[in-house]
């Protein structure tokens, strides 16, 4: 912490603590700090903020926004410590450049549900260092005390001589009388928060309603061509030979060529575009991925999982433990197998590329700018500096605008090379699932055992799938002796490489192991929640099968096993009275639960179902609790619990992706169905108060729901789910 | 071929086969009507003709000349929001927004019809329309509100 916090925050808040978590810890970028500042037209007071003389104040946002929220907690946080109201703050997307990048990644990246943790004294210290430079500038040039001066609605104000400047009146005197910002400043205690910590409406909510809101794919630029890409039936996939005779002949197509991703169509609008790629005539390699198929990989994983993997954790002695235990009977062993998922975001990719000489710019609705602007300077082989980035706001991203690979981004670069002008590919929705990245096909086979009082008393599990990071620049830093971290995140009962964090719960005899399966067929994506969203649906739906086994009722399980984790035995403490655990449901109901810690928030859910005779069943209720330290804002943290647990709803009732042959079957919304509002179940969601640094919430909700609805099911019907979605076993969410 | 768009009588030139959603997007530049999956699955295109809700991806451009065509840039008035809108600013429906504008345009077009929706309503009624963020508690909450809003209008 380099750092601008006083002895009086220190000690009077635990704000400032880095929760023993060098993720969480509460870095502070603000660059500039002896760096001058423009005079005249507007000045930059830090990095983070502008104020121009007409008192517009400006944040730059070197966080991206998809529906998460960003834009709302940032403003919030830099509006607090500058006493403005956080509507009134102008935005804009900060540039690609170091200063900006996450404290935590290191890199211009928007990923891991951080940017409310990471952001809190960043921000908040680029408000409260500007509001200083304001006083200080207030108290020399008016000849007061500064603690005389007191700020409200972006005004200086001196109550006993009745002097009052707006900021912007007071750039000239910060000018002329070159006032430096300070070294270190004081930050509010949270005792006079007037913003943080109150509910907030959607900084950008305004545009959202009135259609008036600019995506990516809604950009027009002058001249600006659209590109429809034909692409490989494979992934791997390229093109041998095309003929294009037929579509250079329709109305408004101006170019068709090839690149690494296809075939592109080049026309005046995309709908001439795409029509135009439907009478293309393409011979393709096939490639590597040629014949590859998802059961193939489910028959393999499956074989892997019952040879020795690399060993992550080893508590105890679990291989004795479930020995003995064998010959009395009380082991109990399982495999889950979780599908390929694919994101679908509803707005498809897109992006808009100019390429000028050695210089390239791009409008990209993305989480990973500094990758992008990476991936294309190697690509174009200039240096990344000329690579310029406009970041619009995005139609979701659920971990796809991410891409390591820059997918989205490279190929519109390549199409725009040659052009004169502005290239957008647009992707239709067939390309988007059927050509996407996803999130990785699992199998976790799993042996547990109980003692005489019923409790867990070994766990062994392996893992089996494709690793996010191996080969990727993130290998050093996410691989721990060759074991991706994701694949395992929340099996480990202890901490593990960069992750601060266990499952919470304590099994005295604890052995987890990993196979990083062949990277192919597909490229692996993180998807919200990441590994969770198979090692969830793993973890908690053994252990209420462990539960079972012990005859003790998994709430009551849950519990114990937490005993010494406060944090969740306080969040599942709550969660049963507020879910009414112990009344009891009619026939054909049930009752699930599960507990997750992601990032560093404990969160828990427990459903409600009813199950029909033929299988189809609804989700009646779900009662989330959730911990994420300091709740920012109230009414965003309770957005991204519903919608975190209706995307990871949808997702374990009916997402999947198959493949044969080595093309992806389903193609659009018919066939790779998502969440519908009548599907939606009723959420509560209870927020524990609590004065410890924010943690993350964006995908923490997504993490508990699969596992908790499995074991509703089971609850209700007796049937244990193993292989997902649950419409493939005869459980359709209606 | 002429169009009347949010009370605007305008010519386009596109083919006749084109969706009246690329008309609006590319022609017009009526961004705010959205692209989300092509086949009538998502409801992101929702715009209103004569006064019905419509899936504007599949509608030919032909099919609507002299037809009345409402899209999201035209719900506002002089006097502000509509009543619909306000209802979904209040409740912070939004999250990445991207299937607002039809989500509002459907619930626009579910309260025209039905003055006081119950839940199974509005479920029936909005069902074709996806929002992968999630925001359906939400959304449900505001068409009530709204529901409400303009009611309380009515009867001033
Ligand atoms: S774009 Fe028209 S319904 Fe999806
Ligand atoms: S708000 Fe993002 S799709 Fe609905």
């Amino acid at each position: 912490m380099s750092d601008t916090l006083t002895a009086r925050s220190l000690s009077r808040r635990r704000f400032v603590q880095s929760s023993g978590a060098l993720l969480f810890a509460a870095q502070c970028p603000v660059g500039l700090s002896r760096k001058a500042y423009a005079g005249g037209a507007g000045a930059m007071m830090n990095s983070f903020v502008r104020i121009d003389p007409n008192n517009v104040i400006t944040m730059l946002a070197n966080n991206s926004e998809f529906g998460n929220g960003a834009y709302t907690v940032m403003s919030m946080m830099l509006a607090e410590e500058l006493d403005v109201d956080y509507r009134s703050i102008a935005l804009e997307a900060a540039p690609t450049t170091p200063e900006y990048y996450s404290p935590l990644f290191r890199e211009y990246l928007t990923a891991g549900s951080v940017t409310t943790g990471s952001t809190f004294m960043p921000m908040r210290t680029a408000g409260a260092k500007a509001r200083a430079m304001l006083l200080e500038a207030a108290s020399q040039d008016w000849q007061v005390p500064s603690a005389e001066l007191t700020t409200e609605g972006g005004k200086v104000t001196h109550a006993a001589s009745g002097r009052s400047s707006t900021y912007g009146e007071l750039l000239e005197a910060i000018h002329r009388l070159d006032i430096q910002p300070p070294e270190t400043v004081a930050l509010k205690d949270p005792s006079e928060f007037k913003i943080l910590g109150k509910p907030a409406r959607r900084y950008e909510g305004a545009g959202k309603v009135d259609g008036s809101a600019e995506f990516g794919i809604d950009i027009k630029l002058p001249g600006m061509l659209y590109g429809a890409i034909a692409r490989p039936p494979v992934h791997s996939g390229s093109v041998i030979d095309f003929d294009a005779t037929e579509s250079l002949a329709m109305p408004g197509v101006v170019k068709v060529k090839a690149i690494r991703a296809g075939v592109v169509v080049l026309a005046d609008s995309y709908w001439r575009a795409q029509k135009a790629r439907a009478k293309l005539k393409i011979e393709w390699d096939r490639g590597v991925n040629d014949g590859v198929s998802s059961e193939q990989f489910y028959a393999d994983y499956r074989a892997l999982a019952d040879t020795p993997g690399l060993l992550a954790e080893d508590i105890g002695d679990a291989i004795g433990a479930l020995d003995a235990a064998e010959t009395a009977g009380n082991v109990i062993e399982a495999t889950y197998e979780m599908p390929l998922l694919a994101h679908a975001t509803l707005e498809p990719m897109n992006c808009i590329a100019r390429v000028e000489g050695d210089t390239c710019t791009i409008w990209s609705g993305t989480q990973y700018q500094s990758n992008d602007q990476e991936v294309i300077s190697r690509f174009l082989g200039i240096p990344q500096q000329n690579v310029t980035i406009h970041r619009p706001l995005m139609g979701g991203s659920f971990g796809r605008r991410s891409s390591k690979t820059a997918d989205y981004t490279v190929e519109a670069v390549e199409a725009a090379m040659g052009e004169s002008v502005p290239v957008q590919i647009i992707w239709s929705r067939e390309e988007d699932i059927r050509s996407g990245h996803y999130r990785p096909l699992f199998v976790h086979k799993l042996r547990g055992s109980v003692d005489e009082s019923g409790m867990p008393e070994a766990w062994h599990q392996v893992a089996v799938g494709q690793s996010l990071m191996q080969g990727t620049k993130h290998d050093p830093g996410y691989m721990v002796r060759g074991i991706d971290i994701y694949s395992l995140d929340g099996c480990l009962q202890e901490p593990f490489g960069v992750f601060p964090y266990g499952t919470s719960y304590q099994i005295p005899n604890h052995r987890v192991e990993s196979h990083n399966a062949p990277k192919k067929g597909i490229v692996p994506q993180e998807w919200r929640s990441v590994g969770h969203t198979h090692t969830g649906i793993a973890y908690e739906c053994f252990l209420d099968e462990m539960a079972h086994k012990g005859g003790i009722d998994p709430m009551e399980l849950r519990l114990r096993l937490t005993k010494d984790h406060a944090r969740m035995n306080r969040v599942l403490s709550v969660l049963k009275e507020k879910c009414d655990w112990d009344k009891p449901l009619a026939p054909g109901r049930g009752r699930g639960v599960a507990s997750r810690i992601y990032n560093i928030s404990p969160v828990a859910q427990a459903v409600e179902v009813t199950v029909a005779e033929n299988g189809d069943f609804t989700v009646d209720r779900v009662v989330c609790v959730v911990d994420c330290g300091f709740a920012v804002n109230p009414l965003g943290i309770e957005g991204q619990v519903e919608g975190g647990l209706a995307y990871g709803l949808g997702g374990v009732a009916f997402g999947n992706i198959d493949i044969v042959n080595g093309e992806v079957q389903q193609s659009n919304f018919h066939d790779y169905p998502v969440m519908r509002l009548p599907q939606m179940p009723k959420v509560e969601v209870h927020i524990l108060p609590s004065d410890e640094p924010p943690t993350g919430i964006g995908e923490q909700a997504t993490t508990p729901i699969a596992p908790a609805v499995a074991n509703a099911l089971f609850n209700a019907t007796g049937r244990r789910v193993r292989r997902f979605p649950l419409s493939s076993q005869g459980f359709n969410l209606v | 071929m002429k169009l009347t768009v949010n009370g605007n009588e305008v010519e386009v030139t596109s083919e006749a086969d084109t969706p009246l959603l690329w008309v609006l997007r590319d022609e017009l530049n009526l961004v705010g009507t959205k692209f989300g999956c092509g086949i009538a699955q998502c409801g992101a295109c929702t715009v209103h003709l004569d006064g019905v809700a419509i899936r504007s991806c599949v509608t030919p451009v032909a099919a609507v000349a002299n037809k009345d065509i409402q899209t999201i840039e035209g719900q506002a008035t002089e006097t502000g929001l509509s009543p619909v809108q306000q209802a979904w600013l209040e409740t912070d429906v939004a999250q990445c927004g991207y299937c607002q504008s039809g989500q509002i345009m459907a619930a626009t077009a579910l309260l025209a019809q039905n003055a006081n929706p119950s839940d199974p309503e509005i479920d029936a009624a909005m069902a074709g329309n996806i929002c992968r963020c999630g925001t359906y508690p939400r959304i449900r909450k505001a068409v009530h509100l709204a529901a409400a809003l303009i009611a309380e209008e009515q009867s001033a």
